[in-house]
């Protein structure tokens, strides 16, 4: 899934620039007929994202009630068996896992990239090299890394690199997605960060080289060392961005699914929320427990709509 | 010294990044034997014998596979679901920026909530109605879905452009009388290619990497599967078998790195028209 940023107002500078494109009173005179156009302009639009996005959420939540095959009425049957399963349980740690590691490692390695290749020589390919895993797709970076964890038992010649570095220093081979529960997670992550990085970067980067360099200089000027420069002056004035950042990846990663469907399909100990669900849509055919884990998905995420919903208005007050 | 350990930092990163791509590349074109026998690194002992790479993995995956086939479906999907959301979208985004109509507050405030409402919400009813009207593992289905689902984005991103667009344009056309649409198709689209050019880089990517839409609502049907669920199906019954794996990975990365390659401007442009400049 392409990346979207939740809360664009929030830093939507030119914003205050665009011109308000409320019409005048003077111009009221065309308004009958410009009405008229603008239900054709908006109809097709309208149609397609009520059938496609509102209908369906309110229907999940409402089949989220019934049983596997959506005929009787179950109460919160469905909700509590997610809390009392062992393996939705799992599936919850897991999620959490990721939303603590996979969104600290993607926005400090971001910030730490955006920051470090400033005023690079090679700063345009150092970017674009750590940007590209964003243009492929997340299956195929999940055979990338799968490679890449490849395991061959102790005396064999090891294919995949992890192993062949670890052999190299005398370790025996490991089976990076197989032991759990912490290094196949660790594992699936990683690559989750190596995915994402980039948006980071690019976005933090942005932000950083709209800093005016004479506070910076000033700052210098006046014996305050890097640290002080960055902590004191730069990670203020783009504290903005890094929270919309932070949030953009919390949001995805909350729905995290392709790498673990590719990589591990949740076996292990790998389980997410969001295969689980797959699995028992497909799998367990129980259409009542599918449905309450996407609403369960959909009420993490729902503070977030909110907000940016809270933002937009405020900014365009 | 410090800048030393900085270089040195950013090389180490790089290198973790490009390394498994690159890895994956090699394999792919090493033969079955190699694959499974030895690491890819091997091949730098003698990296000027050329018989040790072979094309064999791409003409079996395209070949056996069903790869070739797979590369089809994934532009007959992707293109029209490219094309029909941005100019759904561009319609709409007009009338959110320059046309006054009941509700167009609370609607856009109601789009900008939908931009992060989970997929997963609308996966299960969807299904259902494409179960019950043969629409399940077609290229109508999909199209659709994906039209819906990419529609909240390409309204928020072009209503932010042509709203920054300056209003004599639009008022100069009207008082010589212009009707909306002759205002759309003659001065907003054409005024806004940069902006489009974006979203098109965007929804074209995010539907030909996109797994889990092609997998609920294709995943019946193998003969219109993209390269995306082709991969994960091989996955699944290949396992091991690298030679294959990496082959077919690497052919479902051509065309998105191409397009990275050829337009990383407008794509990163796109990323940052929302975050940083409206």
């Amino acid at each position: 899934m392409m990346p979207i940023l939740p809360d664009w107002p929030l830093i939507n500078r030119m914003g205050r620039q665009i011109r308000r494109p409320y019409l005048q009173p003077s111009r009221r005179r065309k308004m009958g007929s410009r009405n008229r156009w603008a239900l054709f302009f908006v109809s097709p639009a309208l149609l397609l994202i009520g059938l496609y996005l509102i209908y369906p959420t309110i229907h999940t939540i409402y089949l989220s009630f019934f049983d596997r095959r959506s005929e009787e009425f179950v109460g919160w049957a469905n909700y509590q068996y997610l809390f009392a399963s062992q393996s939705m349980l799992q599936a919850f740690r897991n999620n959490l896992l990721w939303l603590i590691i996979f969104t600290l490692g993607t926005v400090l390695l971001g910030l730490l990239l955006a920051v470090l290749t400033d005023r690079l020589r090679a700063e345009a390919l150092v970017k674009s090299i750590i940007f590209l895993p964003m243009a492929i797709s997340f299956a195929g970076a999940g055979v990338i890394w799968k490679f890449m964890y490849a395991y061959r038992p102790a005396g064999a010649p090891q294919i995949g690199l992890l192993n062949q570095v670890v052999t190299l220093f005398g370790g025996e081979p490991v089976g990076w997605l197989v032991k759990g529960p912490w290094l196949n997670n660790l594992a699936l992550i990683t690559v989750g960060v190596w995915i994402w990085t980039g948006f980071c970067m690019v976005i933090l980067s942005a932000a950083y080289k709209g800093i005016p360099k004479a506070l910076i200089e000033a700052a210098r000027v006046d014996g305050a060392g890097e640290w002080q420069v960055f902590w004191h002056i730069s990670l203020p004035i783009i504290k903005s961005t890094v929270l919309v950042v932070t949030t953009t990846m919390v949001i995805n990663v909350l729905k995290i699914f392709d790498v673990v469907y590719v990589m591990t399909n949740g076996s292990f100990g790998t389980e997410v929320v969001a295969n689980r669900m797959y699995k028992e849509l497909f799998q367990f055919r129980n259409t009542g427990r599918a449905s309450a884990l996407a609403v369960l998905l959909f009420l993490a995420i729902l503070p977030f709509i909110i907000n940016s919903i809270r933002r937009f208005k405020e900014e365009a007050a | 010294m410090m800048r030393r350990l900085l270089y040195l930092v950013i090389l180490l990163i790089c290198l973790l990044w490009i390394l498994p791509t690159l890895g994956l590349l090699i394999s792919s074109l090493r033969p079955a034997a190699a694959v499974a026998n030895s690491g890819w690194w091997t091949v730098f002992g003698n990296p000027l014998n050329w018989s040790q790479f072979t094309l064999a993995n791409y003409q079996h995956v395209l070949g056996q596979s069903g790869l070739a086939r797979s590369f089809v479906n994934s532009f007959i999907i992707t293109l029209p679901a490219t094309i029909l959301p941005m100019l759904f979208g561009a319609f709409a985004a007009f009338a959110f920026a320059w046309l006054k109509f009941p509700g167009r507050n609370l609607l856009f405030l109601v789009l900008v909530g939908l931009l992060v409402v989970p997929l997963q919400m609308t996966l299960i009813p969807i299904l259902r109605l494409y179960s019950r009207t043969g629409l399940a593992g077609s290229f109508i289905g999909i199209w659709l879905a994906h039209t819906g689902y990419g529609l909240p984005f390409a309204i928020y991103l072009l209503r932010n452009f042509f709203s920054s667009l300056p209003a004599e344009i639009f008022e100069a056309a009207y008082i010589d009388g212009a009707s909306p649409v002759g205002a759309f198709f003659r001065l907003a689209l054409p005024m806004s290619v940069p902006a489009l050019a974006s979203l098109a880089i965007f929804q074209f990517l995010w539907v030909w990497n996109d797994l889990l839409v092609a997998l609920i609502y294709l995943g019946g049907n193998p003969r219109v599967a993209p390269l995306t669920l082709a991969l994960s199906n091989l996955v699944g019954s290949y396992g091991q078998e690298w030679h294959i794996l990496t082959a077919a990975a690497f052919v479902s990365m051509v065309v998105p790195l191409i397009v990275f390659f050829s337009l990383q401007r407008y794509f990163v442009r796109g990323i940052l028209a929302g975050a940083i400049k409206g």
